[in-house]
């Protein structure tokens, strides 16, 4: 049992948060937001300097073999900072689909490419009807010769209009609730019959709609087997949850130290008001509120690796939960003792607020996430 | 960082839940699980088993009986304990009184005390809370006056818990009126059998009998029962309820009865179907493990931390272990509520009728007396809201 942060980790964290405390203010994220792309390449090529962009891969494709706890330690600082690069869609989704389900081959290819910061992905899965369960896959492959074609759509791409190529999920057999015959296929983003439409989301991120109409993918770049990607899908979410989860705490850290500090300043009735017990004690209870995540972000670092997939669901679902339910109350609150001020556009606590929200949103809710947590059994055995 | 038990620490909680298997008697186990109070000769018979084990102190400096154990198996062994279910050693002696005696204690005192305290051969209560002096707890008005080798006490306690079995009360009395109020009290160990002191019960409103009133008239305490200094004895409370909100989260005991209500739940039927399987249920029940889990980290984090802190400086986290401890043990006994519907509602006193049947299944009669009775937890060992004034200050720097 051992919380401290290695010598190699710290060091990284150090590196990190020097970076995103010397370009990451909150005015520069305000500007690097209205760049053509809606983030920054110049960051993008500083974290790629860095090697954040090869982390989590194996030092045969260029990677540094880095686990949950140094995709923590990032996630937990670009939360902070509500950093704006398609670090997530690309390093923690696309690169993660391929270092746990590509052949030798595709990863040889494709994942220094990444390393180096020259190819940016996305994860094309969510559709219309699916909401959470990530096995209601309705868009179709269609087995031709050798190669598939590919019908359907997928909605909330995460940074899909940036990106260079597209991870699709669709289904080779089965019908659309089947647990098997999803396959899961490399796309490149600009091949004949894919359309994206870009757009802004609410936490001033970017996404896209993507539409596939006969879109022929050849045998080169099915990702694994092409009628069992759900395993892998399933594992790659659970780590993405890991790594969003410290992202909210991040997130939440910050908004906690604002309000603490604008209670300190902010002056009513001749006093500051956090000379006022009420809100001093929202603001403690707030702290717990980060405490409670940040001890579920750790351990859903930690369980993110975890071998047996049924442990791993359950750990992660409850981080989810966790994580849903501190993130709504801190975001809340914050903006709440913030008063006026919480509210507008021109002040960082509201950026916040909406990061975390939607950060519930992604992967199932808190209550998507209890509901599979007690259908499963819980936490603890009878 | 790895958050894992090391191989060594896994095959350590192996070795102490094999010896609470084969070591607790099974009548204490029913009791517990039941959710019944363990009897005054229930908790003298487990502490001498854990004493000749060797385990009766395991966090007390090795010379006086403590195991040299790392926090992590510390932690690992309360959390096996309570998980067993097996009763804690009596907190008044080994947790509180004990480490003071330890720390600030003379030559004699430790001699004295400390090996009948591990034995629980000395009951041990606390007077602390008075009528006037509950969370603000420095205005205590129990006096102490010097007359030659004697310090004359007059005064009243409250709440003290399980002070009708007591051989010996440690209390905080006032030596000096003149100076700011934290800098006038001292600590005392008084006799319970000293003239002048009369105990009378208070009921809480489960039915039960724990805590009573200390009353003290002119009773005579020999100086060399003064701890520490005179006048210091705020600093040696502060040190005591420091250590007293790390055991409070009470992780294992929580554990023990969400397994608990868990067991139950499969066996009670809406119709067809067992309660663990209505969804409302279920999912209530797996909200109340998720924060349960969310605390067994935060208490690994305090843990782990612990071996870098300061000896005797309480992490201020550990007040989160307080208020959401309490809640969440409050939260288990409002799902066992629920499992028992309207079995709740017979009331069958601990002492009298033991005999007589209950109406009902008998593991449903002591959900609402538990409710009841827990809603102490986040009152008592500083309250919630004493919790927050403590993290808003020490933490937030209000």
């Amino acid at each position: 049992m051992d919380f401290d942060l290695s010598e190699e980790q710290r060091l990284l964290k150090d590196s990190v948060d020097r970076l995103m405390a010397d370009r990451y203010d909150f005015e520069s994220r305000q500007r690097y937001a209205k760049e053509p792309e809606g983030w920054s390449r110049a960051l993008w090529s500083a974290y790629a300097e860095l090697g954040l962009l090869a982390l989590p891969f194996d030092e045969a494709h260029g990677g540094f073999g880095g686990g949950p706890v140094e995709t923590m330690t990032i996630m937990e600082a670009f939360g902070r900072s509500l950093a704006l690069e398609p670090y997530l869609a690309t390093v923690i989704l696309g690169g993660g689909l391929l270092h746990h389900g590509g052949s030798e081959e595709q990863k040889s290819t494709y994942l220094p490419q990444v390393a180096s910061g020259d190819l940016r992905l996305a994860f094309a899965h969510t559709e219309r009807q699916s909401r959470y369960d990530l096995f209601d896959v309705g868009t179709t492959a269609q087995p031709d010769g050798g190669s598939f074609i590919l019908n359907g759509k997928k909605n909330v791409v995460l940074h899909g209009d940036s990106a260079d190529k597209i991870l699709v999920t669709a289904r080779v057999a089965g019908s659309r609730r089947d647990r098997d015959g999803i396959g899961l296929f490399l796309v490149d983003a600009n091949a004949p019959g894919v359309s994206r439409r870009g757009y802004p989301t609410q936490d001033g991120q970017r996404a896209a709609e993507v539409t596939l109409e006969s879109v022929r993918v050849d045998a080169g770049n099915v990702i694994g087997n092409p009628e069992g990607a759900l395993p892998v899908v399933e594992k790659v979410a659970d780590i993405a949850i890991a790594a969003l989860a410290a992202e909210a705490i991040g997130a939440m850290d910050e908004m906690l130290k604002l309000t603490v500090d604008y209670l300190k300043t902010r002056k009513q009735f001749n006093a500051t008001i956090g000379s006022f017990q009420v809100l001093q004690h929202r603001s403690s209870e707030m702290f717990i509120a980060v405490e409670q995540g940040r001890s579920m972000a750790m351990f859903a670092a930690m369980m993110a690796q975890e071998q047996n997939p049924e442990e791993r669901r359950k750990a992660i679902s409850a981080a989810k939960v966790q994580i849903g339910r501190s993130g709504r109350f801190v975001g809340q609150q914050a903006v709440q003792l913030h008063g006026g001020v919480g509210m507008t556009m021109e002040y960082k606590v509201g950026h916040l607020f909406k990061r975390v929200t939607m950060i519930d949103t992604l992967f199932g809710d808190a209550d998507h996430h209890l509901s599979k947590l007690a259908e499963t059994g819980g936490l603890i055995a009878a | 960082m790895d958050l894992r038990f090391t191989d060594e620490e896994l095959a350590f909680r192996d070795e102490v839940r094999e010896f609470f298997r084969t070591a607790l008697p099974d009548s204490i186990r029913r009791k517990m699980i039941e959710g019944h109070h363990p009897s005054k000769d229930d908790l003298v018979t487990w502490s001498r088993i854990l004493n000749a084990k060797g385990w009766a102190v395991p966090h007390w400096p090795v010379e006086w009986g403590g195991t040299g154990w790392s926090p992590v198996k510390q932690y690992i062994f309360r959390d096996e304990l309570q998980q067993a279910p097996a009763p804690e050693p009596l907190a008044f002696g080994v947790s509180m009184v004990g480490p003071v005696i330890y720390t600030f204690g003379n030559e004699d005192q430790k001699r004295r005390f400390l090996p009948r305290i591990a034995n629980l051969d000395d009951w041990w209560c606390q007077g602390f809370s008075e009528p006037g002096a509950g969370s603000d707890l420095a205005s205590l008005k129990t006096t102490a006056k010097r007359e030659g080798d004697h310090y004359i006490v007059n005064g009243q306690k409250t709440w003290t818990t399980l002070a009708q079995h007591a051989d010996w009360i440690f209390c905080l009395v006032r030596t000096d009126s003149a100076v700011k109020k934290q800098e006038g009290i001292s600590f005392l160990l008084i006799d319970m059998k000293t003239p002048g002191i009369t105990v009378r019960p208070i009921q809480t409103i489960d039915g039960g009998h724990e805590v009573n009133e200390v009353f003290l008239d002119d009773v005579r305490v020999p100086v060399e029962n003064l701890v520490g200094q005179e006048n210091k004895g705020w600093d040696y409370a502060k040190f005591l309820l420091g250590n007293e909100r790390v055991g409070i989260a009470r992780i294992g005991i929580s554990k023990a009865r969400l397994k608990r209500v868990r067991e139950l739940a499969s066996l009670e039927r809406i119709g067809d179907v067992p309660l663990i399987d209505i969804p409302r249920f279920r999912e209530k029940l797996a909200a109340v493990e998720v924060e349960l889990k969310a605390l067994e980290m935060t208490q690994l984090r305090v843990v782990a931390a612990e071996s870098r802190r300061e000896k005797g400086k309480p992490d201020p986290a550990s007040s989160i272990l307080k208020i959401k401890g309490s809640e969440i043990q409050q939260a288990t006994t409002e799902l066992l509520m629920e499992v028992v519907g309207p079995f709740a509602m017979p009331y069958q006193p601990e002492e009298e009728g033991r005999n007589e049947p209950t109406d009902g299944p008998d593991w449903a009669s002591t959900a609402a007396p538990t409710y009841f009775n827990w809603r102490k937890i986040s009152i008592y060992g500083g309250s919630n809201e004493i919790q927050k004034n403590i993290i808003a200050k020490a933490i937030l720097g209000f």
